[in-house]
C-alpha cells in the first residue's frame, strides 16, 4: 500500500510532441483515482508512465517512499491491467496468474496459495486449468484482474479495462472492481473516456485536456461545480448547455442575474436543471420550439430551437411528457444552477 | 454458391485423376524400377508392375553401394543428408528468430542498416557466387565437413521477415505485461515469444528441412571425400558414375530413398507445409 | 521501419542477438561477392601465375562469346517453358480442385508433394521415363512415329529439362492458385452468374483477372527458380548438352570456374547473374508492397 506523487511531469516524445505537460498529483494510500478525458488527451501516457512503459521526460514521481524514475516496470511494486486483457495465450489461467510471482522467485506454496485466493476472490477457480481462449470476454478480464490482485502490490493501475466488453457486461465488472477495491483498500490509478464510468467508481476523478489537468475533485465536485467549460461539457450526458451571458441578459429579469459576476460571458446549464414548470420567486423563464422528443422510458431528452440562439438546447426530463413536435414550450431553471464561466479563457468565475 | 452442374464435375474429376496419375508417375515408375533385377533394363521397354528384386535391390544399396563408381552404401549419405538437413534447419530457425527479435523488440544504432545487411542474402543465391564462396570455404579449412555443409547456407533472410511480420502482429501489451510481471528481455523471448511463435517455427521448419535435405549444388562443391556424400548428389555420382548405362534399378532404389524422408514430411504435415509455403513467400 | 511502440533497451544486447546472422552473411555472402565484382575486372594468364586488371574486358569479351550469348538464349526458353508449363497446368488443376468440396484435400495432397522432389531427382526420374532404349516415352513416341533421342536432338534435349523442372514446380503453383482462387469473394462470381455470363465467361472475365496479383509474383518466382534453382536438373541429366542446347547460366557459371578453371569469365558471368536476382528481387518485393495493401 502505498501512495504515488507526481510532481510536475512531463512527457515529449522524440519528435516534439507533447503528450503530458506539467502533471501534479497526490493519490493518497487506498484511493482509487480516475483519469478521464477524450482520446488523446494524454492519460494513457500518464499512466504508462507510472508503470515504467513509457519514460518520464521532467519531473519526479513517487510511489510510496521511493523516486521510481528510473525503475523497471517490475521493480515498481505495481500491477496493471490492460485494456485488451494481454493475457498469456500460450499459458493457462493459472500459470498467467503465477507468471509474475515465478519471475520473483515466490515459493511454490506461496504462489499456489495466492493463486487459488485471488481466484476464489474473483471466482474464476473453476477456469484455472483453462487457456485464454476458452474463456469468454467477462472470464478474461477477471483473470486479468487476478493477475493483478496475486501480485499484492502497491498500486492498481487500470487502462481502460471495460472498454472491450459489452454494455450490461462494463456494469457488472465496473461494480465488482469498484467493490474490490475498496475491500482491498489499494491506491489505484483508473483511465477510461468513459465519464460514466469516471463518475460512478472515482473516490476523485481527474479530467485530463491536451496534456494538462482540467480539474481535480470528487465526482461530484466536478460535476456540480465544473472548473472550465472543457469539464463541463465533458462530464455528464447530455453535455451541459451554454449558452451566451448576453442573451439570458436580453431575455431575463436582472435581478436573476445579479449574482452572476461580471466577467461571465458564457453560462452553462444542464439539461436536468430546466424543467416544464411555472416559474416561481427567483427563476428564469426560457421559451423555445420543440424540434424532436427522444423518449427513453424513465426520462425523455427534447431538443429546443431558442429565437435568437444559434444553439439548440437539450433538456432532460425525468418522465415523457405530452408534447408535441414544433409547440412552443416554456422552461424554468433556478438561478443557483447557472454556471457561470469565462468565454475567452473557458475558466469558470465565481 | 453458384452451382456446379453434374457434368462438370464429371469432367473436372476426370481432368484431376489424369492429372494426378501424370503428376505420380515418375515416383510410380521409379518405384517399379527398384523392385527388378539389372537384367529387366537391358532390352525392352521398362517395366510398368512390380518386379521380384526389391529387397535385394534395397539391400544392395544401403548396405553396400556401388564399389565400381565410387559410391559408398547410401545409408551413410542418408545419414550425411539427414545431419545436413537438420543443421541447416536448426541453424536457420535459430538464427532468424534471435535477429527478427533484435530488430522487432529493439531499438538501436544501424537497426535498419543490418536489416538490409540480412535483407542482400535473397539477392545473392550460391549460384551466382558459386567459386569465391568455394575458396572462404576452402580458406576455412571446411572442405568435407558438416560444417561446410551446413553453416553457409543458414543465414536466411526470408525466414528473418516471417519471424519480424509475425512479431510485428503480437499485441504490444503482451510484452508490457511480461515487463510488469518482472520479465527481462531473454525470459520474454523464452517464455512468451517462442511459444506464440510455435506454429510458425513448425511451418519454416518443414520447409527448412525440404530446402535442406534437397541442397545439390553445394555438396557436389565442398565434398571429395565419398564419407560426407550427401544422397541427393550422391544419385547424380551413381548415374554418371560409369561409362556403361546407368544400373537402373540401383539408381531407382536410391532415388526412392532420396525423395522418400522430405515426401513423407510434407504428407504428414501437409497442413504446416503449406501454411510455411504459402506465408513465407509473401 | 516499424518496431514495437515500446523497446527493451540494452546496449549491446540487439548485437549479440544479431552477430550470428550478420557474421554469417558477411563471411559466406557479402565478401564472396565482393569477390567476384574484385574478380571480374582482372584476368589470370594461363598458368594462373600473373594477374592482370583488365577493366570491363571480361564483361566484353563475355557478350561477343557466341556461347555465353547461347546460353543467355537458352536461358530465356528454358525459363520461359517452364514457367509457362507449370504454371498452365497448376491453374488447370487448382481451378478444377477449387469446384470440389469433399474430395479437395484428397487431390491436394497427391498434388503437393512432388515440391519435396529435389530438382537432380526430379530430372533423373523423367531422364529416366524419356530414356531413349528403355524409356516408356520414346517407346509411345515411336507409335506416333517420332523418334526422340535427347542424347542427339537439341529440341528433344530441352523439351526433356522443361518437363522435369515444371514438375517439381506444379506443386507450389497449384498451392498459391488455390489459396487465390479460395479468396476471391463468391458474391462476385454470384453478380457475375445473374449478369447472364457463362461459366468459362465467369472464368476469363472474373476469376482470372483478380488472380492476376498471384499470376504475376508466381511469374516471378518460376523464373528465379528455372534460372537458378534448377542447376540439379541439367548436371544431373543433360549436363548442358548436347551442343550446348540446355547449357543454362548457373551451369555454364559452375562448368567455366570449376571445370574449365576461367576465373576472370567465371567471375564476370556471376556478376551478371547478380544483377538478374537484384533485378527480379526488386520486382517481386515492390509487386508484394502492393499486396499487403491490395
Amino acid at each position: 500500500m502505498a501512495s504515488i506523487t507526481m510532481d510536475n511531469l512531463h512527457k515529449v516524445y522524440t519528435g516534439g510532441v507533447r503528450a503530458v505537460t506539467g502533471i501534479n498529483l497526490d493519490i493518497a494510500d487506498g484511493e482509487m483515482i480516475v483519469l478521464v478525458g477524450p482520446s488523446g488527451c494524454g492519460k494513457s501516457t500518464l499512466l504508462r508512465m507510472v508503470a515504467g512503459l513509457e519514460t518520464i521526460s521532467e519531473g519526479t514521481l513517487h510511489i510510496g517512499e521511493r523516486v521510481v524514475n528510473n525503475l523497471e516496470p517490475a521493480d515498481r511494486d505495481i500491477a496493471m491491467v490492460f485494456q485488451n486483457y494481454a493475457l498469456y495465450p500460450h499459458m493457462t489461467v493459472f500459470n498467467n496468474l503465477a507468471y509474475g510471482l515465478k519471475n520473483r522467485g515466490f515459493s511454490k506454496a506461496e504462489i499456489d496459495r495466492r493463486v487459488r485466493d485471488a481466484a476464489e476472490m474473483l471466482e474464476i477457480g473453476a477456469f484455472l486449468d483453462r487457456k485464454p481462449r476458452q474463456l469468454s470476454g467477462g472470464q478474461r478480464q477477471r483473470v486479468a484482474m487476478g493477475r493483478a490482485l496475486v501480485r499484492e502490490p502497491a498500486a492498481f493501475l487500470f487502462d481502460e479495462p471495460l472498454s472491450n466488453l459489452d454494455a450490461k457486461l462494463r456494469v457488472q465488472m465496473r461494480v465488482e472492481i469498484r467493490q474490490l477495491q475498496k475491500r482491498l483498500a489499494t491506491t489505484s490509478l483508473y483511465v477510461t473516456h468513459d465519464q460514466l464510468e469516471a463518475l460512478t467508481m472515482a473516490d476523485r476523478l481527474v479530467v485530463l485536456n491536451g496534456g494538462q489537468i482540467e480539474q481535480v475533485g470528487t465526482p461530484m465536485d466536478v460535476y456540480s461545480r465544473p472548473a472550465t467549460t472543457f469539464v463541463a461539457g465533458f462530464i455528464g450526458s447530455p453535455a451541459m448547455n451554454m449558452l451566451p451571458a448576453d442573451y439570458l441578459r436580453s431575455t431575463q429579469a436582472s435581478d436573476n442575474l445579479a449574482h452572476l459576476p461580471q466577467a461571465a460571458d458564457l453560462i452553462g446549464i444542464r439539461p436536468e436543471d430546466l424543467a416544464l414548470e411555472t416559474p416561481g420567486d427567483g427563476d428564469l423563464s426560457l421559451t423555445g420550439k420543440l424540434l424532436l422528443l427522444e423518449p427513453a422510458g424513465a426520462e425523455s431528452h427534447l431538443h429546443l430551437k431558442f429565437d435568437g440562439l444559434h444553439e439548440n438546447m437539450i433538456i432532460r426530463l425525468p418522465h415523457v411528457p405530452s408534447v408535441i413536435e414544433g409547440q412552443a414550450l416554456s422552461f424554468t431553471v433556478r438561478r443557483d444552477n447557472l454556471h457561470p464561466f469565462d468565454g475567452a479563457t473557458g475558466k469558470r468565475v465565481s | 454458391m453458384v452451382e456446379n452442374n453434374r457434368w462438370g464435375n464429371l469432367l473436372a474429376h476426370i481432368i484431376l485423376i489424369f492429372g494426378v496419375a501424370i503428376v505420380i508417375f515418375p515416383v510410380y515408375v521409379a518405384i517399379i524400377a527398384s523392385t527388378h533385377p539389372s537384367g529387366t533394363f537391358l532390352r525392352g521397354v521398362m517395366p510398368l508392375l512390380p518386379g521380384p528384386n526389391a529387397l535385394e535391390n534395397y539391400k544392395t544399396v544401403i548396405l553396400e553401394g556401388r564399389s565400381r563408381a565410387g559410391t559408398p552404401p547410401i545409408s551413410g549419405m542418408l545419414w550425411n543428408s539427414f545431419v545436413m538437413a537438420m543443421a541447416i534447419t536448426i541453424g536457420k530457425l535459430s538464427i532468424s528468430l534471435l535477429s527478427a527479435f533484435a530488430i522487432v523488440y529493439f531499438r538501436f544504432p544501424f537497426r535498419i542498416f543490418f536489416f538490409w545487411v540480412i535483407f542482400l542474402t535473397l539477392m545473392l543465391p550460391i549460384e551466382v557466387r558459386i567459386l569465391p564462396t568455394f575458396q572462404v570455404v576452402a580458406d576455412l579449412g571446411m572442405l568435407n565437413s558438416f560444417a561446410g555443409l551446413s553453416i553457409p547456407l543458414i543465414a536466411s533472410a526470408t525466414a528473418t521477415f516471417l519471424f519480424r511480420q509475425f512479431f510485428m502482429t503480437v499485441p504490444e501489451e503482451l510484452m508490457e505485461a511480461a515487463r510488469v510481471d518482472g520479465a527481462g528481455p531473454m525470459k520474454f523471448f523464452k517464455d512468451i515469444l517462442m511459444p506464440l511463435s510455435i506454429t510458425n517455427i513448425a511451418a519454416l521448419f518443414v520447409i527448412m528441412f525440404i530446402y535442406g535435405w534437397n541442397q545439390y549444388l553445394w555438396p557436389l562443391l565442398i565434398t571429395t571425400d565419398p564419407e560426407y556424400y550427401t544422397i541427393v548428389m550422391g544419385i547424380q555420382r551413381m548415374v554418371t558414375g560409369g561409362d556403361s548405362e546407368p544400373l537402373w534399378h540401383l539408381v531407382m532404389a536410391t532415388v526412392v530413398l532420396a525423395a522418400l524422408p522430405p515426401i513423407l514430411v510434407i504428407l504428414f504435415m501437409q497442413r504446416l507445409f503449406v501454411k510455411g509455403l504459402t506465408e513465407t513467400e509473401k | 521501419m516499424q518496431t514495437k511502440r515500446m523497446t527493451f533497451s540494452s546496449k549491446w544486447l540487439p548485437y549479440a542477438l544479431l552477430a550470428p546472422q550478420v557474421i554469417i552473411t558477411v563471411i559466406f555472402f557479402i565478401w564472396p561477392a565482393s569477390q567476384a565484382l574484385y574478380q571480374s575486372v582482372l584476368r589470370q594468364d594461363i598458368f594462373g601465375l600473373r594477374t592482370e586488371f583488365v577493366g570491363l574486358d571480361n564483361f566484353v569479351r563475355l557478350l561477343n562469346d557466341p556461347l555465353y550469348l547461347n546460353s543467355l538464349n537458352v536461358t530465356f526458353w528454358f525459363s520461359v517453358g517452364t514457367t509457362f508449363l507449370s504454371m498452365s497446368v497448376a491453374l488447370l488443376f487448382a481451378v478444377m480442385v477449387n469446384r470440389m468440396i469433399r474430395s479437395r484435400d484428397t487431390y491436394t495432397t497427391f498434388l503437393v508433394w512432388p515440391y519435396a522432389v529435389a530438382p537432380a531427382i526430379a530430372g533423373v526420374l523423367w531422364w529416366f521415363i524419356f530414356n531413349p532404349s528403355i524409356g516408356i516415352m520414346p517407346y509411345m513416341l515411336k507409335g506416333f512415329g517420332y523418334d526422340w533421342n535427347h542424347r542427339s536432338s537439341s529440341t528433344d534435349a530441352m523439351i526433356l529439362v522443361i518437363i522435369a523442372a515444371a514438375w517439381k514446380q506444379i506443386s507450389y503453383n497449384f498451392l498459391f492458385f488455390l489459396a487465390g482462387l479460395q479468396s476471391i469473394p463468391q458474391s462476385l462470381i454470384e453478380a457475375a452468374a445473374i449478369d447472364g455470363a457463362s461459366r468459362m465467361k465467369r472464368f476469363w472475365t472474373i476469376v482470372f483477372p483478380l488472380l492476376s496479383p498471384i499470376t504475376f509474383f508466381l511469374m516471378v518466382v518460376n523464373v528465379v527458380y528455372a534460372m537458378f534453382d534448377t542447376f540439379g536438373v541439367i548436371h544431373a541429366t543433360t549436363e548442358g548438352g548436347p551442343a550446348q542446347a540446355t547449357n543454362i547460366l548457373v551451369y555454364k557459371v559452375y562448368r567455366d570456374g570449376f571445370v574449365n578453371l576461367n576465373l576472370g569469365s567465371s567471375a564476370a558471368q556471376s556478376v551478371i547473374l547478380m544483377g538478374i536476382v537484384i533485378i527480379l528481387t526488386v520486382i517481386q518485393f515492390r509487386y508484394i508492397e502492393r499486396r499487403v495493401n491490395y
